[in-house]
């Protein structure tokens, strides 16, 4: 269950149900808490003032109702551009997504149904690897983008596509290889082929995978 | 009039007023034109009378407005006012409204017409209807007053002499009275007539009677919308809310479970919410996208295009805002249409293109399936041509046995704005 360091998260959520759930359930998996806000005005001061390891957030708050969550979100990230974010969506929405991944590097970026928070176990896992720098997307918005079948990504093989899909979740090589069963050196194989596909140059070296997903996402 | 008693009841005293304040006002009228047409000419050689020609060519505005008060006096049938309400706030945009309405040039010569002629054809009726008929009438109080009852003149023009012959000639008085009460109501009811002729036609009031039709039609489409939204909101807020906290608490519960019987049914209840929570956003989704409203029709639509069964090209070339209610028909078109194809065209695949020209949205939804769809067949593409023609659009299908069917959706509206918010339309 604790699976990476505590956090210190900040939470914002106006259903104050939602909030004081997901608080319990952050503190329940040892991470700190240090601001439980429900509006994207309130998420900007407190973030600035505590300076938090990963900020979750709902995407429609007060008092507009619209996305001013993800525009918080994306604020807060043109100021400190590695800023973890976990957005939490009311339904996928690749556009959400790809406002969100345009902001600071691209990196250490989540966004993820807020059905999800009820699988547990993935939403910890999700937690930990945005807070680590990783990217992770929702499996539904996955599952979208891969019926449109367009360039670029008209020149990946369909198991190479598979496993973007993959890297897209936020998985490594390690939990890719588990997932398609084979082994992790065909995997490691795949991601070099889209990558080369994709056309990222080898020589910028770690985050060429965010930017293979980035790719998927825009496509 | 033609009632038994019309020359006691009020109309003649009705009738009788109306000719006389028309008969004032029109001569007021005469000389306020005549000078401010004279003083406008000569000064408008130094520029300075423009304004007041100007103020001249807009009299009949006035004119007709207390024209139409008037009216109310022998018409019960209200005179609507011909006038459309400027565009924009601010005498500019009136001045632009009013000099290009036919109306305001039809109540100018309306005002000249009414300065020139009808104001004494009025004072004329009066006189015949009812000074002259009541002065007969009072030969008597004449006689008695300045006559030192002796003598008293008809009309100046003969003379009485006697008490009988005075009493006579007041009878004659009351019988001219009743004639012209008659005459002052025909008289009344005519001026009436050409009045409204000129300032406040029939078919003006039919005009806005169809204005107000379609206004109202468009506001019970606004409201329906409106109330989409609520519900989406309310569904959203609420319902949502509570079974994803419940998903969450039953995966917590979950975790504390010992493996059992009771860990089993706790996995069937949480796989359960979740199946819950599934179906509410789908239909929290269908009731009125976020997308929609956060991003516009563009985003929308690709998002529909997203979740389609048929792959579909999307090709829209709009680069920002529509009107509310153009956009959200425009989507449940669109939506509607790919539901069809993935539902009965047996196509491979579709394609949605269009975009914004000449001051309309065009939208034309394609595929290469089978063809033979009919609008009325229970696709529900009726009630969505019904909501297109709200807006003044037109919904076209073409869609020949064997394929292939197209839809193409017009909507005359303002056009595409750039976004106010520049991360909107990143």
């Amino acid at each position: 269950m604790r699976d990476g360091r505590a956090l210190r998260v900040a939470l914002a959520e106006d259903s104050v149900l939602l909030r004081e759930g997901l608080t319990g359930l952050l503190q329940r998996c040892g991470h700190e808490v240090v601001a439980a806000v429900g509006d994207a005005e309130a998420l900007v001061a407190e973030v600035r003032e505590r300076d938090p390891d990963i900020v979750v957030t709902d995407v429609r708050m007060p008092l507009g109702f619209q996305d001013e969550g993800l525009h918080a979100a994306v604020r807060l990230r043109a100021e400190r551009p590695a800023l973890p974010v976990l957005v939490l969506s009311q339904y996928v929405q690749h556009r959400y997504a790809s406002d969100l991944l345009d902001s600071g590097d691209g990196t250490g970026i989540g966004y993820l149904l807020k059905d999800r928070v009820g699988r547990i176990e993935e939403f910890v896992t999700a937690l930990s690897e945005v807070a680590d720098g990783g990217t992770v997307v929702d499996p539904e918005v996955v599952r979208q983008l891969l019926r449109r079948r367009r360039d670029p990504l008209e020149r990946l093989s369909p198991r190479e596509r598979e496993v973007l899909a993959l890297m897209a979740e936020g998985r490594s090589n390690g939990a890719i290889a588990r997932a398609l069963v084979v082994s992790e050196a065909a995997v490691g194989k795949h991601v070099g082929g889209i990558l080369a596909k994709l056309d990222l140059p080898p020589a910028d070296g770690t985050h060429r995978r965010v930017l293979a997903v980035l790719a998927f996402l825009r496509a | 009039m033609s009632r038994p008693g019309y020359a006691l009841s009020p109309w003649p005293w009705r009738s009788a007023g109306y000719l006389l304040t028309g008969a004032l006002t029109g001569a007021v009228l005469l000389v306020g034109l005549v000078v401010s047409a004279v003083a406008g000419g000569v000064l408008a050689l130094a520029l300075v009378g423009l304004p007041l020609l100007l103020g001249t060519a807009l009299a009949g505005l006035p004119v007709a407005r207390l024209e139409r008060a008037r009216l109310r006096l022998v018409d019960g049938d209200p005179a609507p006012d011909p006038h459309l309400p400027p565009a924009a706030p601010g005498l500019r945009a009136w001045l632009i409204t009013r000099l290009r309405e036919r109306a305001t040039w039809r109540e100018l010569g309306h005002a000249v017409l009414f300065a020139a002629l009808l104001w004494p054809v009025d004072a004329l009726a009066l006189t015949a209807g009812l000074l002259l008929p009541a002065a007969v009438t009072a030969t008597p109080l004449l006689m008695a007053t300045v006559g030192d009852g002796r003598e008293a003149k008809v009309l100046k023009l003969w003379t009485v002499t006697s008490w009988p012959a005075a009493a006579a000639a007041a009878v004659l008085g009351v019988a001219l009275l009743a004639v012209g009460a008659y005459l002052l109501g025909v008289a009344a009811g005519a001026r009436a007539g050409l009045t409204r002729l000129l300032i406040a036609p029939r078919e003006a009031g039919l005009h806005a009677v169809v204005t107000e039709l379609t206004r109202s039609r468009v506001r019970l489409v606004d409201a329906f919308e409106a109330e989409r939204r609520r519900i989406e909101r309310d569904l959203h807020d609420g319902a949502q809310q509570r079974l994803v906290a419940l998903t969450m608490t039953l995966g917590l519960a979950r975790l504390d479970a010992p493996p059992g019987p009771l860990a089993d049914q706790l996995a069937r209840a949480h796989d359960e919410a979740g199946r819950a929570l599934e179906e509410l956003r789908e239909l929290i989704h269908g009731i009125h996208p976020q997308v929609l409203a956060d991003y516009g029709l563009a985003a929308a639509v690709a998002d529909a295009a997203d979740r389609s069964a048929v792959p579909v090209d999307v090709d829209l070339d709009l680069t920002g805002r529509l009107p509310g209610s153009v956009e959200a028909a425009a989507y449940f078109v669109v939506c509607e249409a790919l539901a069809n194809v993935a539902r009965h065209s047996g196509a491979s695949r579709a394609r949605v293109g269009g975009g914004h020209r000449d001051g309309r949205l065009l939208l034309e939804i394609g595929d290469d399936g089978r063809g033979g769809a009919r609008a009325g067949a229970g696709s529900g593409l009726t009630g969505l041509a019904d909501r297109v023609s709200v807006l003044d659009g037109r919904l076209t299908l073409s869609s020949p046995v064997g394929g292939p069917t197209l839809l193409r959706v017009e909507i005359p509206c303002a056009p595409c704005l750039p976004c106010e918010t520049a991360e909107h339309c990143a």
